[in-house]
């Protein structure tokens, strides 16, 4: 008599739930293969290098507060100087965006279960956190790498820096450059293969998209940065040649290398930042995105011509006229890209009926410093103006707006928007819409007065400067509004810190957003989706009738798949259902592997390669047990 | 626009003379001019934006459901503003400054000028050579007003890069090449400027001088300046100068007309003529002289220059010596 009571779909629900369940405690977590979890271990890290580099950042602007400062040394100013840049780009922002924000969002917005590779998946976040541990053991040994994020050649070799130093920033960015590359490997088979049936790549999601172009990135742009590092390594400890003009080699070489990746860069750093904006600004506005197929392939475009613009940052380096106008041609036409994202943006707010809550604000904040950024970034491309102001504080100014205004202000504001779908509860609006103030207001006092001392001729990466050179009041506003703006940014924490225990339960759908994460519970089961959604437009939780069928699916049992671990795959383009994927369940592996890698890389380090080998080839044996057959559970 | 015309005030009005707003050459000029039409620009382009937010914002919170709205005039508008305008604005900056501006900015073709200096940058000061002479020294360039100089830059270890705002754009010093750029004042003056890229500990005190003077006056200090050392005159001197000889000074600076042949340090022959030390860390006076030679790890840390144990009964006359090589 009771079985009648309870619905077939609570009973699916259930069962689902059963299958997927965590394993409880730590283990769990060590062990997770759930992109969701993934998601937030890769969030919770993230935020803590963010807080290292922000005090990096903090040390600096105290010491530069006044002229002839001597808060720090030059050469803790120097260390400051690297890893504040080497924590905000490869140990924060690019594991936020698509290690925290892609993972835990993508699976949820193409309706899928899981990554196409969950092992793989945790075997980033693994390696990813090694090498946060590897770069930051460097500080605790007092030998921080020193040679600047860009660790030019010749300073960068043992002659002029002898120490450890810059043997952990090479190696700690090969370390981290295998976390980035297996996530980008991930992203693409994920998106192409797992997408709910009927979401026809121009059903995607334009988060998806910019996730599918920075993986694009990544996978091609990582690879020059490694064998730079691998070069500078193998001159530095076994005493090749690459950079070395005596022998034939040639220290330009480490900057094309380096900015063949170092300028896509920039856009795998900014482009999740525009997914999340083309995320938001369709909810808050309350209608569709203008001109949606053409910002989708602006996305991908300016990933393709962001690799061939990468000499502008060498045009004080006496290149030939010929090759400085091309890149110069490349870098004013990668602007085109950009402008159709943002008049698409505006044209969505002013043509719906915008609704200027926390999340909108941010984007509203990220468009303005975008634009600023934007702006200052043309200047660039005018070659003459970019040989006298390269290496000012105008390009600093310029790539904090574009960094910091561009890329972190959409993560804050995602921050907000997708707290309620993880956590289950409301963040404090009028105290986000006030946070959102104080950032705004901190970040335009620090970064703006920077355009002006760069014009009055300060340059960039001093530990000091002289008073009579007219910059000092430029100088200390910025460092008041460097701490205004960490102000701003310990309001948000603390306003999502106590939300998290105290906020108003959030409900599945709060904002009443387009997209697939807003059809299920907040916070989402394990499984995500009790029935694997059918998919008719890009804002399928607008659909309301597909939403009902949904629903009837689920109680007639079909594609609920609530006999294992599983997950439909898809056709590339169409996405037409092809086949069931059996998904694997929590491993100990890629924790052991990402170890096995990481004691290697230690090794190499104290110049121990052959108990480096042992540590590989301990790797390999972990491999084989990834490889052997998993028991199957009830 | 207020804001912009604040701006303007506060760029134009204040600074050292290492300002990129107050250029002395046509070159300089060249790029200022298109520092200023791009600014006008740029103003215009973020006051557009800044608008159609506000128009967002004037919209705000109408009732409503989600919904498409037109979507072909939308789009046709994102194209013409996000496409066209852009492509216009871009393809006339393109000419202007990637054609015509560097054209005035270029560098000189080898032995196109009346004049040749050759400037080699070191950790940390620069060595300052005028080929066809003997003439060498030290972070202070002298030039004759008027006349085009080609400046050709070189390193001794690593990547420097030369920067006199007010002159020109910067150029790279890079190991194994030569890269060259025109120096040229029009009107006398000291021209400050500093090393731009990032060259190790003391990269914040590489900085150096120009100084364009009179014609006849730059030939009577070049002359000065090819001249080796004269011999010191008081017995003080005399005394510092075998200081000078016997201690490790003369293992890296060279005093012509002496045995000091050190090539590591500035070349210290006419010194006392120069207005700074260490780069224009410090201004060139007995008391800062002494005080550097006492202890340079103080002054610039981690400069190459040891501190050298002297007792007061070798400093005193080394000073001594030192002020009086003009």
């Amino acid at each position: 008599m009771t079985a009648v009571d309870v619905a077939p779909s609570e009973v699916r629900r259930e069962r689902l739930g059963r299958i997927w369940e965590h394993r409880p405690g730590l283990l769990g977590w060590l062990t997770t293969t759930d992109h969701k979890r993934i998601g937030l271990m890769y969030l919770f890290a993230t935020l803590v290098f963010f807080a290292a580099g922000g005090v990096e950042a903090l040390l600096m602007r105290t010491q530069l507060a006044r002229p002839d400062g001597d808060v720090v040394s030059p050469n803790t100013y120097n260390q400051l100087l690297t890893m504040h840049g080497v924590t905000m780009i490869f140990l924060f922002i690019i594991p936020l965006t698509t290690g925290a924000f892609g993972n835990y969002l993508v699976p949820l917005m193409i309706g899928a279960r899981d990554m196409a590779f969950p092992r793989m998946n945790a075997l980033s976040f693994w390696l990813f956190l090694a090498s946060g541990v590897f770069l930051y053991s460097s500080v605790f040994m007092g030998s921080a790498p020193n040679a600047g994020w860009f660790n030019y050649v010749p300073l960068a070799l043992k002659q002029y820096d002898p120490g450890p130093n810059v043997d952990f920033f090479a190696l700690g960015l090969i370390l981290n450059g295998t976390s980035s590359t297996a996530a980008a490997i991930n992203f693409l088979v994920t998106i192409f293969k797992l997408r709910a049936p009927g979401m026809s790549l121009n059903r995607m999601p334009l988060f998806c998209f910019a996730i599918l172009a920075v993986s694009f990135a990544l996978l091609f742009a990582l690879p020059p940065l490694t064998v730079d590092c691998a070069f500078l390594e193998l001159q530095r400890k076994v005493g090749f040649h690459f950079f070395d003009i005596a022998h034939g080699g040639d220290p330009l070489l480490w900057q094309y290398l380096f900015w063949i990746f170092g300028h896509p860069e920039v856009y795998i750093i900014v482009l999740p930042a525009f997914g999340i904006a083309t995320s938001i600004i369709p909810t808050f506005a309350r209608r569709r995105m203008v001109a949606f197929p053409l910002v989708a392939m602006a996305e991908l475009l300016v990933v393709f011509i962001g690799f061939g613009v990468f000499a502008h940052h060498m045009f004080a380096t006496g290149l030939a006229s010929v090759t400085l106008v091309f890149f110069a041609a490349a870098s004013m036409l990668v602007v085109i890209p950009s402008t159709i994202q943002i008049y698409a943006w505006l044209l969505t707010v002013t043509t719906g009926r915008p609704d200027f809550k926390a999340p909108l604000l941010f984007i509203g904040g990220f468009i303005v410093f975008f634009v600023m950024g934007g702006l200052s970034g043309i200047m660039f491309a005018a070659i003459p103006f970019d040989q006298a102001l390269t290496d000012t504080y105008f390009v600093v100014a310029h790539f904090h707006f574009i960094i910091f205004g561009a890329a972190v202000f959409p993560l804050l504001g995602g921050l907000y928007y997708w707290f309620p779908k993880v956590t289950g509860r409301m963040y404090h609006e009028r105290f986000a819409q006030v946070s959102f103030w104080v950032t705004f207001a901190g970040t335009s006092l620090t970064f703006f007065p920077m355009h002006i001392v760069g014009l009055l001729g300060m340059t960039r990466r001093v530990y000091t400067y002289e008073p009579q050179l007219g910059w000092n009041a430029y100088n200390l506003i910025e460092t008041i509004g460097g701490f205004v703006l960490a102000a701003g940014l310990l309001m948000i924490a603390g306003n999502l810190v106590v939300s998290r225990f105290r906020g108003e339960p959030a409900g599945p759908d709060p904002f009443f957003g387009g997209t697939l994460e807003w059809t299920i519970p907040s916070p989402p089961p394990a499984y995500n989706f009790a029935v694997i959604p059918h998919v008719t437009s890009p804002y399928p939780n607008w659909d309301r009738a597909d939403r009902d069928a949904d629903e009837d699916r689920l109680e007639r049992g079909e594609l609920v798949l609530e006999h294992g671990h599983e997950t439909p795959a898809t056709t590339e383009q169409d996405a037409w259902l092809e086949e069931i994927l059996e998904m694997p369940s929590e491993s100990p592996w890629p924790l052991l592997l990402a170890l096995c890698v990481a004691l290697a890389f230690v090794m190499l380090l104290w110049s121990h390669p052959v108990v480096a080998a042992v540590f590989l080839g301990c790797g390999v044996l972990t491999l084989a047990g990834w490889h052997s057959d998993e028991p199957v559970e009830a | 626009m207020p804001p912009a015309a604040c701006l303007v005030l506060l760029l134009a009005g204040c600074g050292g003379n290492q300002n990129t707003l107050t250029p002395a050459s046509s070159p300089a000029r060249a790029i200022t001019q298109l520092w200023w039409v791009m600014f006008v620009g740029a103003v215009i382009g973020f006051g557009s934006i800044v608008l159609l937010l506000f128009l967002g914002w004037s919209r705000r919170k109408r009732p409503g459901l989600p919904g498409g709205g037109s979507e072909r005039r939308e789009t046709g508008l994102v194209v013409l503003l996000g496409v066209v305008v852009p492509v216009i604005v871009l393809v006339a900056l393109f000419v202007y400054a990637d054609v015509f501006v560097m054209r005035s900015t270029a560098a000189p073709k080898p032995s196109s000028t009346a004049m040749t200096i050759h400037v080699i940058g070191h950790q940390w000061f620069w060595e300052v050579r005028y080929p066809g002479t003997r003439a060498v020294t030290a972070n202070e360039i002298h030039i004759p007003v008027g006349v085009p100089v080609d400046l050709v830059g070189t390193t001794a270890d690593v990547i420097h890069s030369f920067w006199v705002p007010e002159l020109n754009r910067k150029v790279d010093l890079i190991p194994g090449r030569a890269n060259r750029i025109l120096l040229e004042s029009d009107r006398a003056g000291r021209f400050r400027g500093q090393c731009s890229e990032f060259c190790g500990l003391q990269h914040a005190h590489m900085a150096v001088a120009v100084v364009a003077e009179p014609r006849a006056q730059f030939r009577a200090w070049l002359r000065n300046m090819a001249r080796p050392a004269a011999p010191p005159r008081t017995a003080a001197a005399r005394r510092g100068e075998q200081v000078f000889l016997a201690q490790t000074c003369s293992a890296c600076h060279e005093i012509r007309g002496t045995a000091a042949r050190g090539t590591i340090g500035p070349d210290l022959t006419h010194v006392a003529s120069r207005q700074t030390l260490a780069a224009l860390t410090i201004p060139n006076d007995r008391a800062a002289l002494r005080e550097w030679i006492a202890d340079p790890q103080h002054v610039k840390p981690g400069v190459k220059m040891p501190a050298v144990p002297l007792g007061p009964g070798q400093l005193t006359p080394l000073v001594d010596y030192l002020e009086s090589l003009r």
